[in-house]
Formats: C-alpha cells, structure tokens, sequence
C-alpha cells in the first residue's frame, strides 16, 4: 500500500511555510540538486574524496527515511552523486592542472551563514520536508498531520487501516476541521458514546467520506420508523457501516424482514435493533437459512417467528454449521422440535461442545431432556454453564473426569 | 533489552502434544493455537515509545496573570510507536505438526513451536510406531469404510464369534510380522538380528508400505468391536480399511466408527492438552514436561545422520544393513531408560515363532 504522492504533497503544504511553497515534486529534487551545485562550485572543498561527500549525502538523505520503506526516490539521488563526483574530480584535476601551483587547502572557500546574499538566492533556498513523498505505512505521516494524531487520541486502529487498499491514502488527505470534526460531532449528537467512536471509524472509515444530507436523511428515515433516538445510536455502533447504505436499501430490508418473518412493527423494530447486521448484510444467505428452517428441519411458522426474536443470530449463521447442529440434538439426542424452539440458543452454540457434554452425560447416564421426567437437564443449562460449574451441579462427577471423557473420544 | 513478551516468546519453543476432537481438520488446530500463542503474545505491555522533542504553545509559568502564550519545547512521547499505529508486536509463531491425524479420526496429534519445529522431522524420520484404537461395527459396508458413508451392503454377523475374530487377527498379524521381516532388509540366519528380532528392533527401511507391529481385540459385543493397534508408516484411511478387511475375513463386513490415536512415539494421551487447555500457559507448561523428550529426539536425530554418512563406503548391502540397525540399536539401548518415555516401541509382543497374543 502506497500513500500517494498527490496526498503527501497535500500534506507537505500544509507543514511549510507559505514562502517555501511551489511545485510539490520537483521541491525534492530540484533541492537536492541546487545543494550539490552549491557544493561543486568550489573545487577545492572537503567533497574531493568521493567518500566523504557521500556521508554528507548519507546524513542528509537519513533525515528523510523516517520510514523503513521508502520508495525509489532516495536511490535515484543517490545515484546522481556519482557522475557529479567525477566532475568534481575533472574541475579538480583541469583547476590543479591550470594553477600549477600548490593548492593550497587552508584557504578553503565555503559560504559562511553570515555572509550576506541577495534577495533571489534568499528565495531560491529551499528546505526540504522531513516526511517522505510515498511510504507503505502512516507511522512517518502521524506525528506531522493534525487528522492522523487526533485520531490516534479518539483510538482509531490507523494499523488495521493502513493494512486496507487506499485507506491510508484517504486518510492522509483528509481535513481535520473540514471533513473529520463536523462528521463527529455529528455522531456525537447521535447519541454515540466517544469510548465507541474509535472502534466504529476503525470499522468503517468511509463514513468521514459520506456527505452530511446523506448521513442526516438516513437518521432522519430511521427516526420517522419510530426508531428511537437510543436504538438508532446502538444500532450505529454496532453495525459501523450502516449509514453508508442509502434510504431505498435499508427501506427495503426493513420490507421484506416484516413480510417474511411475519412479526408485527415493534417486534421488527426489536430485532433490527439487537442485530443491526442483517441491515447491512445481502438478503440471500438470510432466505437460505429461512428456507432451510421451515423445510429441513420442519420448523412451523410461529416456531421460526420465535426462534428469531429470540435469537436473530440463526438468519446469518453458516447454513452447514447450522444444519450440523440441528441433526445431532434432534436425531442423536432426541429432543423434539417443541423443545428445540422453546431454547433456540442451542442452535448458536459450538458443535463440539454440544457433542462432547452429551455425550459425557449419556455415559453417565443422566442425560435425561424430557420436562416431564424427573432428573430434567434444560438445553441451555447444557451449553451455557462454564465447564466446572456444569461438571459440579449437571453431571455431578469432577473436572479431571471429564477431561479424561474427552480423551476417550 | 527483553520485554516481557520477548521472555515469553523464548518460552514457546518445544514440542507438546494436543488432543484433537473428532470432526477437525488438523489445520483448524495449528491455526488456533497459533492464534491463541499470539493473543497471549501481543497482549504484553508494548515497549516505551521514543520521546521527541516538540514544540507546543504554552503559558509562561510564573505569572499567571500574563496570558501570552509562548513557544516551549518539552519532550514528548512520538505518536508513530503508539500501538494503534505500529500494530502487534508478533505477527506470526511457527508451529509445526508430526504425524498428521484427517478430520474423521482424534487422538494425539505432536506440535511443534518455534526453533524446535525441526524436531519434528527427526520424529518422523525416527524409529517410533503409533498406538491406536479402532472401532468398528459388523453388519455394513460402505464405500468410504465409516459408519458415516453411504451404505453398499449389509450383511449378517451372528456366526461371528471372538475365536474367529482372534484367528482372522493372528493371521493377519503374521503377515504383517513377514512384510516386517521382509522390508527391514535383515537376514535373519545371522545371530544379530535374531537378537534384534527377540527384542522387538527390527523396523522398516525406506519406503514401505503400513506394517502393524501389534493387533488385538480388546472388546467384542457383537455387532460393535474393538482393536489395539500398533503400526509404522500408516494413514488412518488404511486402518478403517483393514477393519473392513477384518469384515472380509470373518465372511461378513465390517466398518470403523472411530479411529482414535493413543500415542505417537513418546508421545502419551494422559499428557496431551484437550482444547479447554488450549492457551499459552498450558502450552509452555507441557513444552517444558516433554523436555527432555525432545532432547533425546533431536540427539538422536543428529547421531542418525553422521551414522548414515560413516556408513556409505560398506560395499556389501546386507553388511551395510546390519551394521546400521546395530548402531542404532546401540543408540535405543542407551536411550531406552527405565522410565516410560522412551523412543522404542516396548509393547511389541514377541512374535517371532508364534502369532498368537495372550494379554
């Protein structure tokens, strides 16, 4: 990932000094050259030996690559000192040759900062930048811009960032009081508390570029849903990129969630809330799942409408894991599909821990699922306890037993 | 300077053994304690970011009545090592797997972390036979051997008794003791490997094809039964293979419900971590118990290899054979220690006459 040269000369002017400011690429080189030029004007300088100059050139060009990866630019300058040296040597060897004199090395003449100029030369100075025209990472860029330091402060992940193609790009380029600070005071006013914030622009940094009316008509929409102003803050926070999705889109899943599950507008409103993702996400995996609930596994209706608001998780599971499940606690198990729907969140749990437990229990011979019966272990007791505790008060044996269980299997 | 996670990241260097559950990928595996290796990692406290001197606009200290703001410069922390920017600390950790276990079967499954992965290939290449626990069910056949495939026949077993059973599985044995015989490329008139032989060292050369140094029934209700398996050079499909030659045999069939490793070389299911035990702790806990197993592998992986270079100018083949097998005979005599880890296969029952096993 490279930040782009357009993006750094955008940055570069903003840290010079007006003075100082002109083209963006040729600021680099046409310096590095006017310095060299300074120095071989003299011929009789320090910069005779070849090696010498080019620890100049070296501790000049160190102050450039702040970051290890820099671009070709710095190997190109380097390569230009040599040919320059050999003029040195030539204007040498042609000055020592004309003089025929002993060249004397005391009387070394080099411009001294006291030494008045004129005014053009004064403006012909040029101070090169510190940051490197193109990098692969933000680290050289963050302590120069105003945007990447404050949101480093807010807690935003610029690693993760810079990892996604033109992220980093983006991010150099933009404005802190122009395009970042109005975008959060607006998330802000949303209701959206600042410990969050860092997280969700990590999610989603596009929504520093999404414009203003958008974002407004969007939350503006969800309000005339009779969502409430808490909701459509958690919402926000939880599904990062869900006002990046325009009006129609999210009208539309809206739609089809009160068609297909068949569930009144606040119980909609109840689930959308708790997992905002499936407004975000496509509608097919969603219709799978559906279809796979009602004609696989032979769940009615009012099952599926309850499994849903219960847990929302089932419509975006894997289809395979999902189906992995159901098969082992209703054919290997036993359990009906009464009782599958009373505790849906078997459906989200691990297969291998579901796997494991039971069949700890069968050898123990308590696994015992019916209601009626006496010795009754409820389906989410089974999943949801932590391992100890289940192993005291569910299958009353110890820890050490149920590991050596395992090891059996 | 070491960190704390510099510390712990020199820790994490050995072989351990995992328990994989039944139903995973072995990739599945090494990805998750790689990540839960690097989670532990990276959650140590970063290194002291670099200070810098910078310029900032403050008020002039003394009177505080004079509200000219005055640039001064103070040293403060550069924001380019701040964790956000710089990212983890540790991207990767190496481990590595042994013998490799597929998805249907579970059992004991070696790692390798770190420098010591290369361990891992003198086990491979080492002396070591594997222990394993095959059930299996009469009654069927399927096409991919498991209980889990789609069915090709079904047969009748009532005439199946556990005498036939420990008949058809001596012969089989014998066969196997021959290919033993056979592709560990020893002549067996002469007195050094007989007493390989009564020892139970004689092993494979080369390539061979999956020999079973052991085989019993440890448990037969019919329709559903159970072998102990002691074997080299083996892939699981061909153990749920040899359960439906067993089938075969007794005029009935059979298929595996379960293949189960219970040791791998030195390597025991009592010490090997279930996935409770999965995390840094466990691991570095179980790389330092199997210390000096991994020491005495690598020993002798080294002394095998100078062993193979001393012995390429011995012009006769058979000489060369012996001769080796006898230094590394020599090797396991040393290794072999009274107590339980030890490289060489102790359990071999001594079959050289007779193929039938009493337990």
């Amino acid at each position: 990932m490279h930040v782009c040269q357009r993006c750094v000369s955008f940055l570069l002017s903003r840290t010079l000094s007006a003075a100082l400011q002109q083209s963006t690429r040729a600021l680099h080189q046409r310096s590095h050259l006017m310095l060299l030029r300074h120095s071989t004007r003299q011929p009789l300088v320090h910069t005779l030996s070849q090696r010498h100059s080019r620890e100049t050139w070296r501790h000049f060009t160190d102050h450039q690559a702040a970051s290890p990866d820099v671009h070709n630019k710095i190997d190109l300058a380097q390569k230009e000192v040599v040919p320059l040296n050999s003029d040195v040597h030539r204007i040498s060897s042609q000055v020592s040759l004309s003089d025929s004199q002993s060249i004397d090395l005391d009387a070394v003449v080099r411009p001294s900062p006291l030494q008045e100029i004129s005014e053009e030369e004064a403006v012909q100075i040029q101070v090169p930048s510190a940051l490197p025209p193109e990098s692969s990472t933000l680290r050289p860029y963050v302590d120069k811009s105003e945007t990447l330091s404050k949101l480093v402060q807010l807690g935003v992940n610029l690693w993760e960032l810079e990892q996604r193609p033109n992220v980093g790009s983006m991010l150099v380029r933009l404005d802190f009081h122009a395009d970042v600070a109005p975008r959060l005071l607006f998330l802000k006013d949303l209701g959206v508390e600042e410990s969050k914030l860092g997280r969700l622009l990590t999610k989603n940094p596009f929504i520093l570029t999404e414009s203003l009316d958008n974002l407004e008509a969007r939350v503006a929409y969800l309000k005339s849903k009779k969502f409430s102003k808490q909701s459509v803050a958690a919402m926000v926070s939880k599904a990062p990129y869900l006002l990046n999705f325009s009006v129609e889109r999210l009208d539309n899943r809206l739609g089809f969630f009160q068609k297909q599950l068949g569930l009144s507008a606040e119980k909609t409103r109840d689930v959308v809330t708790r997992l905002p993702r499936l407004l975000c996400a496509s509608l097919e995996p969603i219709k799978e799942n559906l279809k796979v609930c009602e004609l696989e596994f032979g769940f009615r209706g009012n099952e599926i409408q309850h499994i849903v608001t219960t847990v929302p998780k089932v419509l975006t599971t894997n289809k395979r894991k999902l189906t992995q499940i159901f098969d082992f606690v209703h054919n290997t198990m036993d359990v009906p599909h009464s009782l599958i729907a009373k505790f849906p969140q078997i459906l989200n749990a691990k297969f291998l821990r579901i796997r494991e437990r039971h069949l700890f229990l069968e050898y123990l011979g308590r696994a015992q699922y019916q209601p009626s019966q006496p010795n009754y272990i409820s389906l989410d007791r089974l999943v949801f306890l932590p391992d100890d505790v289940f192993c005291s008060e569910v299958a009353l044996a110890t820890l050490e037993d149920f590991e050596k269980f395992q090891k059996t299997l | 300077m070491t960190t704390q996670a510099i510390r712990l990241f020199r820790k994490m260097d050995g072989l351990f053994a995992v328990y994989k559950p039944q139903g995973v990928h072995w990739k599945h595996v090494r990805d998750s304690i790689e990540s839960s290796l690097l989670k532990a990692l990276n959650s140590c406290p970063p290194p002291a970011p670099q200070l810098a001197v910078q310029f900032q606009l403050l008020s002039s200290g003394e009177n505080s009545s004079s509200k000219d703001l005055v640039l001064s410069p103070s040293m403060l922390p550069t924001l380019a090592d701040h964790p956000l920017v710089t990212g983890p600390q540790f991207h990767k950790v190496h481990v590595g797997v042994g013998h490799r276990l597929d998805a249907f079967s579970s059992g004991v499954l070696v790692l390798g972390v770190g420098k010591r992965n290369g361990v891992l290939e003198h086990l491979c290449k080492s002396h070591v036979t594997r222990d394993y626990t095959l059930e299996g069910e009469f009654g069927k056949a399927t096409d991919n051997f498991t209980d889990t495939g789609r069915v090709l026949e079904k047969t009748t077993y009532d005439h199946v008794t556990q005498d036939k059973l420990e008949r058809v599985l001596a012969m089989i044995q014998g066969a196997n003791q021959k290919a033993l015989i056979t592709y560990s490329q020893v002549d067996l008139r002469t007195q050094e490997a007989y007493e390989l032989a009564v020892k139970g060292l004689l092993y494979p050369h080369g390539k061979s094809p999956p020999i079973l140094t052991g085989l019993r029934c440890i448990n037969f209700n019919p329709p559903h039964f159970t072998l102990e398996v002691q074997c080299v050079n083996e892939t699981q499909k061909y153990l749920r293979k040899l359960i439906h030659e067993v089938g075969l045999e007794l005029r009935t069939s059979a298929v595996c419900s379960g293949v189960r490793r219970t040791r791998d070389g030195p390597f025991k299911v009592e010490n090997a971590l279930t996935r409770q035990h999965w995390t840094a702790d466990s691991i570095i806990q179980a790389i330092a118990h199997f210390r000096k197993t991994t020491r005495k592998i690598r020993k002798s992986g080294m002394y095998r290899q100078t062993a193979g270079q001393l012995s390429t100018d011995v012009q006769e083949q058979t000489r060369s054979q012996t001769g080796h097998s006898e230094q590394i005979n020599e090797l396991h005599v040393e290794l072999s220690n009274p107590t339980s880890d030890t490289v060489v296969d102790r359990e071999t029952p001594v079959t050289v006459t007779e193929g039938n096993t009493k337990h």
